[in-house]
């Protein structure tokens, strides 16, 4: 079932919890709804579901207007966070609940509503537990048994509610696999929120990254990564360095030094602040364009080597990273100067920076500058 | 060291079992002695002194003369009308109390602190204020005294009154229980129950009922207990009348009044059994559902 959102607005008193979000979801997609807390991505999902009314916009199933059905006629799967199984009620009471309580000419036989709780349990690999209470389960038993009560009114969309929010990391990583095989296999419309970047990288199809109940940029991950719309974007998705500069032509300048030569020119002159990961930074030779710094220390942190420097001459820190194996290594001593390049990097106009996105909305210039490695 | 343990020994733990002696944070052995032997001697002396005092001044006059209280017709009809009363007030209490722990844990609206503070309102008055304010309300002289008159309908001094008061005085019994438990609760289970397609009804009935059902099983027998035993506010509305509008309480009281001690305290051990069996079944409710009800301490 595919699903259209237009311009769906929802308030909770003065605080605006979605601002005119849209959003088109493809039949059998996979979404990912990635934000920090109170981003609105979950009112989103709730709405979606029927669960929270909106004050105005749309919200269709295919052709059909959802925000009119309450939400016992939406058909959803909706699984919490914290499962809210029935406590009194055995697993399979628990699966079987959503086909039990139909009204007598739509409710399948008993021995039929058996055959689909066993079938369900077996698809969530709990077979035989339908005679056990919720208490009886781990965690990630309990995300299955909930997967599995919401799959048994054959939604038309799957919602969860930070699927994996409860649980301890090994169990979090299996059920993220086995939750996108799942998908794979069932091909059910997916959507789950999330504010664990690497969650949502690692299963989603498509991720909307959301920020202040607005949809801040949706795309794959590679989409996400080369061309973040935002500063939001670019921050959210991992860690940043934030440099001020100024573009003059086709060099970007900080504090009188180049720091990096613009390849194409749709920058106009101005102050801007250049966005780069900690990866992208390399060391490259002396003379080739770049910056200079000053490493400040040199820290390994399992596979990762990090290392903070000052741009010579200036007070700014940057933070960099590099693969413990990386031929770079050996030249990120303490007190050691070397150049660096940016091998990529974002360029987004001064005061558009964290947190204050809300100043220049919505981005008047949207740069970005690429280059991939060409050390030998 | 040598080793000389066999995998068929029986197991054995590593050190002693952890028995938690943390010096440093327990008090001294005297200390500890001397705070549970003044919990206890005040316990003997201002619960227990008075509750065995009551069976022992009720069975003074011999087995047959406690009986032969009970066979006396006002003390028949003060049983009735407790009964009675109790039979009202509980069932009342018991819905009103489920709508407003529904209306104030599942909903957000103005007002809300207010009606929390209503509920409170017969825990903090007087229960002669309570009993006055029906007074006022429905009798001769009050508001809607003629009106009742010309029609007439008896509330004040009659069962009606008593009803009243009674279930003024348990209301928040049973509501209170109920609304940190609701609370704690959340709506995941409701919400979750509607997505499957359940109505409003089947949700009520198959998942929040269960969900409470101990909290609100304690909440009612405090509301019983309180019901039966209830004297300040019945005592004013009732008027006394032997046979009529006496409850237990105020057939003891009366009883007591005229020197029938032996009478008074036979009657008074019914109810002191009453209470006992009440709190016989909380005990056993919070013993079998102890981490359930653990949310709702508060009493």
């Amino acid at each position: 079932m595919d699903i259209h959102i237009r311009d769906v607005s929802k308030r909770f008193g003065a605080f605006r919890a979605l601002r005119d979000v849209n959003l088109d979801i493809a039949s059998g997609e996979l979404i990912a709804l990635l934000g920090p807390s109170g981003s609105g991505k979950t009112t989103l999902l709730r709405a979606i579901a029927g669960l929270e009314s909106i004050d105005a916009g749309q919200i269709k199933f295919g052709e059909e207007d959802a925000a009119r059905l309450p939400v016992q006629g939406r058909r959803v799967g909706f699984v919490f966070q914290h499962y809210a199984l029935f406590k009194h009620m055995t697993i399979g009471e628990n699966v079987a609940f959503g086909l039990s309580v139909r009204d007598k000419r739509h409710r399948p036989a008993a021995a039929e509503i058996q055959r689909r709780v066993q079938e369900l349990l077996e698809l969530v690999q709990l077979p035989g537990l339908e005679k056990r209470y919720p208490n009886q389960l781990s965690g990630g038993q309990k995300q299955r048994v909930a997967l599995a009560r919401a799959l048994a009114i054959e939604p038309r969309v799957l919602l969860l509610d930070e699927p994996f929010g409860a649980l301890d990391a090994k169990v979090r990583k299996d059920l993220r696999r086995w939750l996108r095989a799942l998908h794979d296999r069932t091909g059910y419309t997916t959507i789950f929120v999330t504010h664990d970047q690497e969650e949502a990288l690692e299963l989603a199809d498509r991720i909307v990254v959301m920020n202040r109940g607005g949809i801040e940029q949706s795309g794959s991950v590679d989409e996400l990564y080369e061309h973040p719309a935002t500063p939001f974007v670019f921050d959210f998705l991992g860690s940043t360095n934030i440099i001020e500069a100024d573009v003059l032509g086709r060099r970007l300048v900080h504090q009188q030094k180049e720091i990096a030569t613009l390849h194409d020119s749709i920058h106009p002159n101005g102050p801007v602040d250049v966005y780069v990961r900690p990866g992208d930074l390399r060391a490259v030779e002396a003379n080739s364009p770049g910056m200079d710094v000053f490493v400040r220390w040199v820290q390994r942190t399992g596979p990762i080597v990090r290392a903070e420097v000052n741009l010579s001459g200036t007070e700014t820190v940057l933070t960099v990273e590099l693969p413990h194996l990386h031929h770079d290594v050996p030249l990120f001593k303490a007190d050691a100067r070397l150049r660096l390049r940016m091998m990529q990097f974002s360029l987004y106009p001064r005061g558009s920076r964290l947190p204050s996105r809300s100043v220049v909305e919505p981005p008047i210039l949207i740069g970005r500058e690429r280059e991939r490695a060409r050390l030998s | 060291m040598s080793v000389d343990h066999s995998l068929l020994d029986p197991p054995k733990l590593p050190f002693e079992p952890l028995i938690e002696r943390n010096a440093v944070i327990t008090e001294q052995p005297w200390v500890r002695w001397l705070l549970t032997a003044l919990a206890l001697v005040f316990l003997s002396a201002f619960l227990l002194l008075p509750l065995v005092s009551v069976f022992v001044e009720a069975l003074r006059g011999g087995v047959h003369a406690y009986f032969a209280a009970f066979k006396e017709p006002d003390a028949l009809a003060a049983i009735k009308l407790t009964l009675l009363t109790a039979a009202i007030a509980v069932p009342l209490n018991l819905v009103f109390g489920i709508c407003a722990a529904w209306a104030i844990a599942k909903f957000e609206f103005r007002g809300k602190q207010i009606l929390i503070t209503l509920i409170d309102l017969p825990f903090s008055v007087s229960p002669v204020v309570a009993g006055l304010i029906y007074v006022i309300i429905f009798g001769a002289q009050g508001w809607a005294g003629p009106w009742l008159a010309a029609h007439d309908i008896k509330i004040i001094f009659a069962v009606p009154g008593i009803v009243l008061a009674t279930i003024f005085i348990t209301f928040p019994f049973i509501a209170r229980e109920l609304i940190p438990l609701m609370q704690e609760q959340g709506q995941d289970d409701e919400q979750a129950a509607l997505s499957l397609g359940a109505s409003g009804w089947q949700t009520f009935w198959n998942i929040t009922l269960p969900n409470i059902r101990w909290g609100l099983l304690y909440g009612v027998l405090l509301c019983n207990a309180r019901a039966m035993g209830e004297f300040g506010a019945v005592s004013v509305v009732s008027g006394h009348i032997r046979g009529k509008t006496n409850t237990m309480p105020l057939h003891i009281e009366i009883l007591y009044n005229e020197y029938a001690f032996s009478a008074a305290f036979a009657v008074a051990s019914l109810l002191a059994l009453l209470a006992l069996l009440t709190l016989g079944l909380k005990a056993l409710v919070e013993w079998r559902h102890a981490d359930e009800l653990a949310a709702t301490r508060r009493h």
